[in-house]
Parts: structure tokens; sequence; C-alpha cells
């Protein structure tokens, strides 16, 4: 420590370091970090070139995962009987895995929302519960949760039946500490300043959150709705133990049930719509965000998105 | 931040003093009602559920179907299912619960190096391509697990890319049969499957970190290593602690990524062994004492990110 500190001392501009390249490169505070870019660079490859190829899949001709023919959109429509669009069971898959997520999202952000507007004024004992056990929902691994709710609907609640009802409450419960956690993260940052200046200026606290709250968390509110559907759309563990008869499956189960039995380009097909499906919501959510913060202190960037997440 | 908070006592006052004229003021239930919709739906469909699984795995056994059959009353009781699960825990299925814990603790601990080196880099060079990076970080979030185990179902198939490579550099003589019970295969997709939920919060927190006191390390002579070792190291460990337990989590209770990507008994994990006990007629109460074990064993880690987490969320 001392010699450090004396060695600083003496060439506090540029400390004078003996020894080879490496150990001048090593010891040099000002040089490019080339490891970490390379490690940072490697994994964004490593992370996405795998998805490019499966997504190049659905597009070819050939039924072989690895030979590469012409840009085909057989396994979309083209193809009579195996294509996403006319494979009967594919093709209802689709429409219960849009279903299930757009009903999931339309409840839990609502009943979300207005639990982190509570639970955050709310002081006491019955309210730390409450939010204790909201946020063990959070933590609490998929499988535990799924199968507990595959029992309590064939016990103890049977009048629920196994299919689309049991598999949005189920949903619903796992999906409703997202726009809690958001919703809270943005109620922090806000504050109880421009409520109480709306009190002052004469609104009712139902107004001052009407008209002044509300809109200050819609970026939250857009986000965490993205993401309820995104992670919906692609669950396939809650869904898979609540669904009944096949026709409740839902795209992502057909997608976990047939992965290793039957290959097929239609099921990459499949995978790349659910996809692009997320990349809809998530690109109209993000817009809306943009659009809400405009003009706001804080930034609007990916980097207070990612933050909140 | 600071701000506000001074001014607010006066502000308080001041409200208060008209709310008692005008009668503006919080009802008492009025941010409790915000609460209960949401509050009755987890104790019906969180809280109830939990009870059932503890109902069966301490329940009997319908003599004729083999069914479960749940007991609510916890004075009656039985321990015979748990005890004989339990004991197949020590003797049959030990090996899976070793496995499982290498497993999660290998997959972990090389997402964490990964995810560190990258959360490190963009947080502090990564300057005008900031917001190029953390698209391309949050990418995978809004793409589906399901999704990212196909991509590598295709690569490493028998007829994939990597055998073709492999083959045609001659650096193997036969295709490589990834997909069938290679650990490697399978800790290696538990990685690609969790490190983005690794890489944002280490962001964050690293994001979080003050320069200055980086600074005030090189100022006070300590060389890079040293200052990221003595302060950088340091200061994120709340942020590492709470990152491993994010992703390791759901590593335990996982079995899919082992059925996409393995499919073989080689290398069953806890996960596994519920889902074949649902998918198994007469194994009800095996699947609910799995449950609880596995319920028992995440409780401590569950508990500690809760705290830390809750701690960070009321001091940013």
């Amino acid at each position: 420590m001392n010699e450090s500190a004396l060695s600083g001392l003496q060439s506090p501009a540029l400390p004078r370091v003996r020894g080879g390249f490496v150990r001048r490169w090593v010891r040099n505070p000002w040089r490019r970090p080339t490891i970490l870019a390379t490690i940072t660079w490697g994994y964004i490859a490593w992370s996405l070139i795998p998805l490019t190829i499966a997504i190049a899949v659905s597009f070819n001709r050939s039924r072989s995962s690895s030979s590469v023919n012409l840009f085909s959109l057989q396994w979309w429509w083209t193809d009579p009987s195996d294509s996403l669009l006319h494979d009967p069971e594919l093709h209802s898959a689709v429409i219960q895995s849009l279903k299930l997520s757009l009903t999931t999202m339309v409840i839990a952000v609502p009943l979300g929302v207005a639990f982190a507007l509570g639970i955050d004024r709310w002081r006491g004992r019955v309210a730390s519960g409450a939010n204790f056990v909201m946020l063990l929902s959070f933590v609490m691994p998929e499988i535990i949760l799924g199968l507990s709710l595959f029992f309590v609907f064939s016990f103890l609640l049977k009048f629920v039946p196994l299919g689309s009802a049991a598999q949005i409450l189920g949903l619903v419960t796992f999906q409703l500490s997202y726009p809690v956690i958001i919703v809270r993260a943005r109620l922090l940052s806000i504050g109880k300043d421009f409520e109480e200046a709306a009190m002052d200026l004469g609104a009712t606290p139902r107004q001052s959150i009407r008209a002044v709250l509300l809109p200050m968390l819609y970026p939250a509110i857009f986000a965490s709705a993205a993401i309820v559907f995104a992670d919906t759309i692609d669950d396939f563990v809650t869904v898979r133990y609540l669904s009944g008869p096949a026709t409740s499956e839902p795209l992502s189960v057909k997608i976990y049930n047939f992965a290793r039995g039957q290959p097929s380009p239609a099921i990459n097909a499949a995978a790349t719509f659910m996809l692009a499906s997320t990349i809809v919501v998530g690109a109209v959510a993000y817009l809306l965000y943009r659009a809400f913060t405009r003009g706001q202190r804080t930034g609007a960037g990916l980097g207070d998105l990612a933050t909140q997440l | 931040m600071s701000a506000p908070s001074q001014v607010e006592p006066v502000h308080r006052r001041r409200r208060s003093g008209r709310a008692a004229e005008e009668g503006i003021h919080y009802s008492r239930w009025f941010w409790p009602s915000f609460t209960i919709p949401a509050t009755i739906w987890l104790v019906v469909l969180f809280i109830l559920p939990l009870y059932t699984v503890v109902s069966i795995a301490f329940g009997t056994v319908d003599p004729i179907f083999r069914g479960p059959l749940p007991v609510y009353e916890p004075w009656w009781w039985s321990g015979e299912q748990f005890g004989k699960v339990l004991g197949d825990s020590f003797g049959l299925y030990r090996h899976v619960y070793i496995h499982t814990f290498e497993y999660v603790v290998i997959a972990s601990a090389l997402c964490l190096v990964l995810a560190y080196s990258v959360a490190y880099y963009v947080a502090r060079y990564g300057g005008k391509r900031k917001t190029l990076l953390l698209a391309l970080l949050i990418a995978p979030f809004f793409i589906s697990y399901l999704m990212r185990m196909l991509a590598w179902i295709n690569l490493l198939d028998t007829e994939g890319y990597i055998n073709k490579v492999l083959t045609f550099l001659h650096l193997v003589p036969h295709p490589i049969e990834w997909l069938s019970g290679r650990p490697s295969t399978v800790i290696m997709g538990l990685i690609y499957g969790y490190i983005p939920y690794m890489i944002l919060p280490l962001y964050a927190f690293l994001d979080r970190i003050d320069a200055n006191l980086l600074e005030a390390g090189r100022d006070l002579g300590a060389g890079p290593a040293r200052t990221f070792f003595r302060v950088t190291l340091p200061l994120s460990r709340p942020g590492i602690l709470a990152a491993l337990v994010i992703v390791s989590l759901p590593m335990f209770g996982d079995y899919y990524t082992n059925n996409l990507l393995s499919q073989s008994p080689k290398t069953t994990m806890l996960g596994n062994l519920i889902d074949e006990a649902y998918g198994s007629t007469g194994q009800g109460p095996r699947a609910a004492v799995f449950v609880l074990i596995l319920m028992v064993l995440l409780i401590i880690p569950m508990l500690y990110y809760l705290r830390s987490t809750s701690r960070s969320l009321l001091t940013r």
C-alpha cells in the first residue's frame, strides 16, 4: 500500500512500469478493455446466432435442418397439410396462445397496478404480509406453482375445469408480480409531490390518482403489459399442467411436445410466429413508453427500461 | 431526490391543515382497498394451492385407484408418503439430488463469470454503443425459452451444423450425439437459458456504482486489478448474490432443458422426477412430496433474495 502510494506521488501523470510488453500492457490504465470487449461481443454472438439459424430453418424448403435450400413459405402456409396455417392442430394452438396471453394481460396488469398503488402507501403488518406473499409468488419456481395449481383445481376447487379457465387463473397468479414490481419502482422514482400538489389545488384523492399519478405511471404500465404478454405466450410449464383436452394446449405446449418427438420446420415456423408477435407487442410498448416519457426529467432510454426489469 | 424531502414537512403540515378544513383526506380504507383484489387472488390461488400440496403430501392414498386423498386437517396428517419418498431420496434418488446440485452450481458459477464480465463491460465501457449493447442483451428476454432451446436442438442434432462443421474439419470421425444424455449439453442449455436474467440485474447494479469511488481508489495508488478487487467487487457483492439466487432458483426447478436437450435418465434432475411423477397415474402423492421437498430446499435462498431486494427497492 505504502509503496504504491509513493510511486503514485512520484509520477502522478504516468506511473512508470518496468517489464516486458505484456506487463506494460496489463498495467496500462488507459488501454482498451480488449478482453472484456471480446467476451461481450462473443456472448452476444453466442446468444443470437443459434436463433437466427432456427428462424432460417422455418423458411427452408428441405425438411432437414442442415441443408439450406431456397427461401420458401412452405412451412408457413404453402404446404396444404403440414404448414402452420393449414395444420388444424397448430392453427388452433396459435389462437389459444393469443387468447390466453391477451386475457392474462388484461386481468393481471390492472390487478397488479392497483396492488402496487395500495401497497406503496399503506403501511402496517397486514400490508407487509401481503407484500411478502406477492414477492414470494415472484421467486417461487414455476414448477412448484404450476403443480400446486394443478392439485388445487383437481381436488379443492373442482368447479374450475382444467383447460382455458384454469390456465388463465394460473397464468395471472404467476404474472401478477411483474406489474407490481415495475410499477412500484416507478412510484418510488415519482415520489408523492405531484399527487400532493394536485390535492393542494383541490383535487380529491381519486382525482389526483386518475388525472396525475396514473398518466405518470403509463410507461411502467405499458412495459409491464408487454412483459406479461411476452412471458405468457412463451409459458409452457403452468399452462401444460393446467391444460385439459388437447384443444386447450397453446402453441408453446405444442412446441414443447413436438420439439424432440417429430421435429418439423413447421415447429420452427410456429416458434418464429411467437417470436414475431412478442416483438410486435414489445415494440408497441416501447413506442408508447417513449411517447409517454417524452419531456420528462428522467430519460426514456433503454437503460431505464433495463433497470426497471 | 434530496430537495423534495427537505420541503416535505412544511408541505405536509399545510395539506393536513387544509384537509381538516375541506375534508380532503384518505379514509382509512382508501389505500388498503386497492390491494384487496390482488390479495384475495393470491390467497385463493397461491396460498391455498401450496396448502393443498402439503395436504396431499401428508395425506393418504386411495387403496383401490392409487390416487391421492388429501387430508386438510393438520391433526390427521400422516407422514407415511412423505417418509417413503424421503427414504428414497437418500437411496434410490440420491444421484438425482447430487446431479441437480452439481449442474446448478456449475451452471450458475459459469453464468456469473460470463454475466459479470459482460455487465461490467457494458456499464463501464459501453460509451456510445451502450444503447445498442443493451438492446442486444434485452433481446433474449423477448425470445421464448422454447425458441432458444429449439435453436440448440437444430444446431446440436446429429445432422446439425455443429456436427457438420466438426466432421468437415475432421476433428471428429463420427457425428457426436450431443443430445442424448450429455451433462455438458445440459449445463450449456441451463447457462444459455438463464444468463439473460443475470446480466440485466448485474448491469443495473454495476451502473449505479459511483465512478468517483473507482477514481478515488486509483488516485490513492491502487492499480486497475487492485481497484477492481478492493473497490468494485466488494461493492457489487449484494448484486452478485441476488443475481446468483435469481438464476439458480428456476434452475433447481428446471425439467424442460433436460427433457429437450438430453432426454436420458443419465442426466435426470429433481425437476424431472416431479414432472415424471405428474405424468404417471398413481404418482400424485409422490409429485406432491417432491414439490414440498423442493420448496423446503429453496426457502432459504428465496427468503434471502426477498430480504435483499426489498432493501434495495427501498433505498434506491
